[in-house]
């Protein structure tokens, strides 16, 4: 399932899922030595090709290779020499004559890290596509999940913003149904994409039954410059309606924690006391973060997948 | 390809020299389009097991000054339940109380080969730093001494100890590394090709049982002997 | 010129109705006869037996890029892979570069096709200057340099004041004018059908709504000009609906489907291949059913390719960036005769829809097979299977979703104004 690499969640099996939590789990053991790295890694080479900025992703990543000892490579093309001239495909044929042993790719269209695994050697990490997939998100969350609840299955988890632009959302829902949790979404109808119930998910326009006994819930990034106006009146309609605060969490279960894949627009889709406290779990989502990626590195990093002669080659 | 250092070109005594490594993560076998059938023999009971780690406690007593210093590290898996049988002989024979770990050396192998599954990585819990600990590591079974110098680099990430100590309970030969086993059950001939296990009540960390000697039938014959 | 004699295959005229294994003669150019009683021991012969033998297609949408993009297609290379498909004429659409919204530019075109072209070219002229929805063209000098009809193809004009004055002027010249029926203010960004798919994808989508408002828009403009209305490459059933619905009104509006949106819906782009992006986006099952639905009732009367041809490294890059358009001559008739083989079109109408159906919608000669009708044959093997290769066809370019299938059903002869130009073991014969 990923062979070449982790392109997205809905292309794993739930055995990969928790191959990648239960690793997970044992880096996090590193993460909370003196000695945080361990040799693993050494001498391999880790590219992180940001085509979209995101400080925080790439420096997650970046923390992980190093950790493992790998020498991490940021590589962020310049916008307009790429939309212009170089195709995705040449700056894949450029990277693969490099020879790394994973790719790291952040892009804002759907699509572009496949277009580049499948010209690559080494495996590529998806790191976040437009709005398709952002696979490590998602397993960081499921890893928090998993480390509140000590389970996935049979949980509820109710996912409340963007679905329809949010690559977050779509790893989750995929994730969360193959471990065996309900989930639901809820957002104003605009911001529901097309056919949604495909995916396996309750859509909701009413954010007290999406809570009603919930077990997680995630709020998502209202990206307020882009959508306010075309998506939604207005900020404070949305903050009024779909915008968590203590009040409403009391429908979902007391025990319930509250997710956010941050930055948390305060006061919007988040309200400020609940970004900090619990039951928000939000740096610990961020803790694992690195202990997630260590372990996608770790068990990604260095496999080839294009050259399978190269197998036993030297027995 | 310049990145990779070539694959060990015998690797049929399995990454690990045979230890409980060796039946799972990475291919254990040579591989080959048809894998000999293997014959297993028991070179060592659970009674065997008992009066070896008895008799290894009594040598830990004699040779060490400092016993309040002694910290017992298990490798998993086959080492952790030695390393506690150990804890519990220090204790009958020395009124020990040492402290115990476990030490997982999967994040320090050397051979994780570019393609491939990679192995599962085991618990890790070092109750505290090792500074100025006699260390005492204990394995299942030790052959090349890789998993030994994994374990060591390991433990040099836990602090600086003031000396190092390894127990084995079974020593089949074939060293790649210059290791020295300061305490050995029962050193086993074998052939490369063979595989030494040792099995427990529950296939990983519990009660031992006995350790096995599997090796392929066509080689047997005495041949291993 | 000479006589070909070609022998015993399953003649299919639907401008007659003539379904039967016959022989056809073509002589000086023309059909000199189809039957039984023919005997011309000296003509050249072509054995058909096993193969239909049917007017040449006619394709009422393709773009040949030329003037311009000579590097993605030309008139010489296009007008090959025409006749390799079974193409014997050949409509192009104006967004070429320049745009054929001058006469100087259509007789450019008509002239490269005459110089350099095996098969038939007509040219569609621009409906507005520069297809910028502004300007309306000078359409009865553009009709005398050779236009048969209008179309800002690629574009759609917005303003339906500009669109209702474009079909009111057309009534001057009697042609139909071609409409790219898609409400941009609702396709935005959209790449792919917007649905199950696009939602897994993460890509934006291109809702169904989009064409069919456009649609209605343009039925209705029709109706109340009196204008002649070609939709072009319908790809939804709801668009469908409304066009049959205004042709039992007695509208005057005629309309046609790709092959690609008769046979592929919108999971074909789950991978995100570039050469699965098109213009109008690939469908849901429902709208390629309900395409050939419309297909097999006559409510689309043509099947028109929208051969695009794009160069391959502007196709390598990111899905919403990639350019839409498929190549579709070479592949036609193999990929719709799927509809034949499911027994959604009988071979009659699969063959009226490519010929004679064409022909009565742009005015064009050609879709008959007639004693004194041009020589414009396609001798087609219904059974034979091959492995589609964009690299060993005539395009110039390679962006097809088909790439690497096998395929079943293929063109063997292709004769214009009876001469063979086209031999499936010889390739394109042409000076």
């Amino acid at each position: 399932m990923m062979e070449n690499g982790l392109l997205g969640i809905q292309e794993l099996a739930r055995e990969d899922i928790e191959t990648i939590l239960e690793t997970a789990i044992h880096m996090k053991e590193v993460a909370e030595r003196d000695v945080k790295k361990v040799p693993t890694l050494r001498g391999r080479t880790i590219i992180n090709l940001f085509f979209e900025p995101s400080t925080r992703t790439r420096t997650s990543f970046e923390i992980a290779g190093k950790r493992l000892s790998a020498d991490v490579v940021n590589f962020t093309p310049s916008h307009s020499s790429l939309s212009k001239s170089e195709s995705i495909l040449d700056t894949a044929k450029t990277l693969d004559a490099m020879d790394p042993d994973a790719v790291v790719v952040r892009h804002g269209v759907a699509g572009v890290p496949k277009r580049i695994a499948d010209e690559l050697d080494a495996p590529v990490i998806n790191a976040g596509d437009g709005a398709h997939e952002h696979p490590t998100q998602a397993l960081l969350d499921m890893l928090t999940v998993l480390e509140e609840k000590d389970r996935l299955d049979g949980l509820t988890v109710t996912i409340i913003g963007d679905i329809a632009h949010s690559r977050v959302a779509r790893s989750n829902i995929h994730g969360f149904l193959k471990m065996g949790a309900e989930v639901r979404v809820a957002a104003p109808p605009t911001m529901i994409p097309a056919a949604v119930e495909t995916l396996g998910v309750k859509p909701f326009s009413s954010l007290r039954e999406a809570l009603d006994g919930a077990d997680v819930v995630m709020a998502l990034r209202i990206q307020r410059e882009r959508l306010a106006g075309a998506y939604f009146p207005s900020v404070r309609e949305y903050a009024a309606t779909f915008g968590l605060d203590r009040a409403k969490l009391r429908f979902a279960k007391d025990d319930a924690i509250v997710m956010h894949p941050g930055p948390v627009n305060r006061g919007v889709e988040l309200a400020h006391d609940l970004a900090d406290h619990r039951p928000s779990v939000i740096l610990d989502q961020v803790r694992n973060g690195v202990a997630l990626r260590m372990a996608v590195l770790y068990l990604l990093a260095g496999r080839r997948h294009r050259r399978p002669a190269d197998e036993g080659g030297n027995s | 390809m310049a990145n990779h250092p070539p694959q060990r070109p015998n690797r049929s005594a399995g990454p690990h020299g045979g230890s409980e490594g060796s039946l799972e993560g990475v291919s254990p076998l040579p591989k080959s389009p048809a894998p000999t059938p293997l014959v297993s023999q028991v070179v060592l009971d659970t009674v065997s097991i008992g009066r070896a780690l008895m008799r290894i406690a009594h040598e830990i007593v004699e040779r060490n000054d400092d016993l309040e210093s002694l910290y017992l590290v298990g490798v998993p898996n086959g080492g952790v339940p030695l390393a506690r049988r150990l804890a519990e002989n220090l204790d009958q024979v020395a009124d020990l109380e040492p402290l115990v770990g476990i030490l997982d050396t999967t994040l320090y192998r050397d051979d994780l080969i570019s393609s491939g599954k990679r192995p599962k990585l085991r618990d890790t819990e070092m109750p505290s730093a090792v500074d100025d600990r006699v260390v005492i590591l204990v394995d299942d079974v030790c052959s090349t001494g890789r998993t030994i110098r994994a374990a060591m680099d390991a433990l040099m990430d836990f602090g600086r100890p003031r000396a190092v100590q390894v127990v084995a309970l079974v020593d089949r030969g074939h060293r790649e590394l210059p290791i020295k086993i300061d305490y050995v059950g029962k050193n086993i001939p074998t052939q490369r090709a063979d595989l030494v296990k040792m099995r427990t009540e529950d296939g990983v960390q519990g009660e031992p049982l006995d350790v096995v000697l599997l090796h392929p039938e066509t080689a047997a014959g005495g041949a291993s002997r | 010129m000479g006589r070909v004699w070609i022998r015993g295959g399953r003649v299919i005229d639907p401008s007659t109705g003539r379904d039967e294994v016959a022989d056809v003669l073509l002589e000086d150019g023309r059909v000199e006869a189809v039957g039984h009683d023919i005997s011309a021991s000296d003509a050249e012969t072509l054995d058909a037996e096993g193969c239909w033998v049917t007017p040449g297609f006619i394709d009422l949408h393709a773009h040949l890029r030329e003037p311009g993009q000579e590097y993605k297609e030309d008139i010489a290379s296009g007008g090959r892979a025409g006749a390799a498909g079974g193409f014997t004429g050949l409509a192009c659409m104006a967004n070429t570069d320049p745009v054929n919204d001058d006469p100087a530019v259509t007789d450019y075109i008509l002239d490269r096709a005459r110089q350099d072209c095996p098969v038939h070219v007509y040219a569609v002229a621009a409906a507005t200057k520069g297809l910028r929805g502004e300007v309306m063209t000078e359409m009865s000098a553009l009709v005398e340099a050779g236009a048969v009809a209008f179309s800002d193809d690629g574009r759609t004009i917005m303003d339906s004041d500009m669109q209702r004055r474009v079909l009111e002027y057309s009534r001057l010249v009697s042609k139909p004018v071609m409409v790219h029926a898609e409400d941009l203010t609702l396709v935005r960004k959209g790449v792919v059908n917007e649905g199950a798919v696009s939602t897994r994808l993460g890509l934006p989508g291109n809702p169904a709504v989009a064409e069919t408002l456009h649609v209605a828009r343009d039925i209705q403009l029709a109706e109340f000009t009196g204008a002649h209305l070609h939709v072009g490459h319908v790809s939804t059933a709801g668009a469908v609906a409304l066009i049959r619905e205004a042709r039992e009104r007695g509208v005057h509006v005629t309309a046609e489907v790709t092959p690609h949106h008769l046979t592929l819906t919108d999971e074909a782009t789950l991978g995100y291949d570039t050469n699965t992006k098109m213009s109008p986006p690939l469908r849901s099952a429902a709208d390629v059913d309900g395409c050939a639905e419309g297909l097999a009732d006559g409510t689309l009367d043509a099947i028109a390719t929208d051969h695009a041809p794009h160069a391959v490294y502007e196709k390598e890059v990111e899905f919403t960036e990639a350019p839409p358009g498929v190549l579709g001559f070479e592949t036609a008739y193999p990929t719709v005769m799927e509809l034949v083989r499911k027994n959604r079109i009988s071979p009659m109408g699969l063959i009226a829809s490519l010929t004679s159906n064409p022909a009565q919608v742009f005015d064009l000669p050609g879709g008959r097979l007639t004693r004194g009708s041009a020589g414009d044959v396609a001798v087609l093997d219904p059974e034979r299977k091959w492995i589609y290769d964009p690299a060993k066809g005539y395009s110039k370019s390679r962006n097809s979703p088909w790439a690497g299938q096998e395929m079943i059903g293929r063109p063997v002869a292709t004769f214009v104004d009876g001469a063979l130009v086209y031999h499936v073991d010889r390739g394109v014969i042409f000076p």
